[in-house]
């Protein structure tokens, strides 16, 4: 069923081809909202959650911003493909376990999907590849906006946006920005980073949130709370928090550079020739490497472009996609080796490494 | 203190009693032993009553009626249970539970955001529109005129405004 969808070749986070910047690899924004006299999804019943479904989806179609978009009826989709949408983000483990009446819209360009019947009636979010919250918010607030004109949103004036959960509240806005922090984790600073962020009412998480690990050195941070501040102030905040982890990344980086020079180009070095002539790779392996040649485009020893290309295959590496590129059950060991051949053919069209270009730099 | 006092999250009777003052509040808590060591009581440091609520509103308050949201019909329990509330009318009915919670987890317990200003003078004006449709029906009813002609009229404005909204071209 999602095939056109996947196979899409302008996919913001799977295809981004320009706009793949260090540091910061995407911005995703959500917002919780839930209709006006229906219980919340948990509390309400099959016949509630249908008719909170169709008048949703019915209403979402009708937006420009949905234009060419898909409706998915989670029921009809397999497992298979409910990991796929995970893994690129466009819609959570939650919504996968969700009972009839749950569904998911998508828009063509995988920059929007509105979730409904999760947690709460809708749970929309707009996504972009790099550091992009004041846009982000623009257009998703424009959305929240036209969708207001035609769904009434349970709403009060002392708690603003009623959500099933109170952490929710208010807003309703978690502003979640992806990044690629190997300088912290390999100087051994994450740890005080993740404290010291922490105390501003700010989470650190894994790729995939919630409980997940970060392997590949990436690492979602966003907004805790959501209530007494209003939206612009919320994402001022955390913009002031990113980039003050942006500098401590790459200052992390330099000096490490500069302590442990032989060391660094060693690992990179060993990444690249890894991932160039694999045969077996498992997903986290997969990923930790591809970590160390990102790093490498953001030193300049690979060219500028190739940037988007590492980030498209830290998706594609995940075990679903690889799965559903195979267009087949595939054993997991077979899936190491269709991984570890799809790596090997994309690092043969990438140029070597230019490691004099690194000293150009300093 | 009483005997065989239960554990407020797992039901097992209760060994450890907990008094803290919040906000200017009492708050007390019974817990079983693991539990105690799970939620970290048993570190005299690192603990505070404070978090264990907000991370758990599941802590009864003492002396606490039972609340019943005629709405969806959730309880106190379901509350204390998920941290979820079942709709949008709990959050009237259970407020005094919700209240402590929200000074814990945000930075401020009033909203300061974004308001659906088109959606609510909708909503508004749609009850508007019923009261006028209910006042219409009655003054027919009783065979007064001149205050229908007068409802008539007021529902029309409404009604017109609202084609405006929908179709602005």
């Amino acid at each position: 069923m999602i095939e056109s969808l996947i196979n899409y070749e302008r996919a913001e986070l799977a295809q981004a081809v320009k706009k793949a910047a260090p540091v910061v690899l995407s911005t995703r924004i959500r917002l919780a909202r839930n209709l006006v006299g229906q219980p919340f999804p948990e509390r309400a019943d099959v016949l509630q959650r249908r008719d909170v479904l169709t008048r949703c989806a019915d209403q979402l179609s009708a937006l420009p911003q949905m234009n060419k978009g898909s409706f998915f009826d989670i029921a009809d989709l397999s497992v298979l493909e409910k990991q796929v949408l995970v893994e690129r983000h466009l819609i959570s483990r939650e919504l996968c376990d969700g009972e009839a009446g749950t569904g998911v819209y998508i828009n063509k360009g995988q920059t929007c999907s509105v979730m409904i019947n999760e947690e709460d009636h809708l749970r929309i979010q707009f996504l972009k590849a790099g550091f992009n919250l004041k846009s982000v918010w623009k257009l998703i607030d424009t959305f929240d906006s036209e969708l207001e004109k035609t769904i009434d949103m349970a709403f009060s004036e002392d708690f603003g946006y009623l959500t099933a959960c109170p952490t929710n509240l208010g807003t309703g806005l978690r502003a979640s920005v992806m990044m690629h922090l190997p300088g912290l984790v390999i100087s051994g600073q994450m740890e005080r980073v993740i404290r010291a962020v922490r105390q501003l009412g700010i989470t650190v998480r894994g790729l995939f949130g919630e409980g997940s690990d970060a392997s590949g050195h990436i690492f979602q941070i966003s907004n805790q709370q959501t209530l007494g501040e209003s939206e612009s102030d919320i994402l001022e905040s955390l913009a002031n928090v990113l980039k003050t982890v942006i500098d401590h990344e790459l200052n992390a980086r330099f000096k490490y550079l500069e302590e442990n020079r032989a060391k660094l180009l060693d690992q990179i070095g060993r990444a690249f020739g890894v991932l160039k002539n694999t045969h077996v790779i498992a997903s986290d392996e997969a990923l930790n490497l591809l970590s160390f040649i990102r790093l490498a485009v953001d030193f300049g020893m690979l060219p500028e472009a190739n940037r988007a290309d590492v980030d498209r295959l830290v998706i594609e590496s995940q075990p679903g996609h690889v799965q559903f590129a195979a267009q087949e059950g595939i054993a997991p060991e077979a899936r190491d080796i269709a991984r570890a051949d799809k790596l090997r053919q994309e690092f043969l069209n990438l140029p070597a490494l230019a490691f004099d270009k690194l000293e150009e730099q300093e | 203190m009483a005997k065989n006092l239960k554990c407020s999250i797992c039901d097992q009777e209760a060994t450890v009693h907990l008094t803290q003052i919040v906000n200017n509040k009492i708050h007390k808590v019974d817990l079983c032993e693991s539990c105690a060591q799970k939620k970290g009581v048993t570190d005299p440091e690192g603990f505070s009553l404070a978090d264990l609520m907000s991370k758990t509103p599941l802590a009864p308050v003492l002396g606490e009626a039972k609340l019943v949201c005629q709405s969806c019909g959730q309880e106190s329990a379901d509350f204390r249970r998920t941290g979820r509330l079942g709709c949008s009318v709990c959050y009237q009915v259970f407020r005094s539970l919700v209240f402590p919670a929200l000074e814990e987890m945000h930075a401020g317990t009033v909203h300061k955001g974004k308001v659906p200003t088109v959606g609510l003078s909708r909503q508004s004006s749609q009850i508007q529109l019923k009261n006028l449709l209910d006042s219409l029906a009655r003054a027919v009813a009783e065979e007064a005129f001149e205050d229908a002609a007068k409802f008539r009229d007021q529902i029309k404005v409404i009604k017109e405004a609202e084609e405006l909204e929908v179709s602005p071209k």
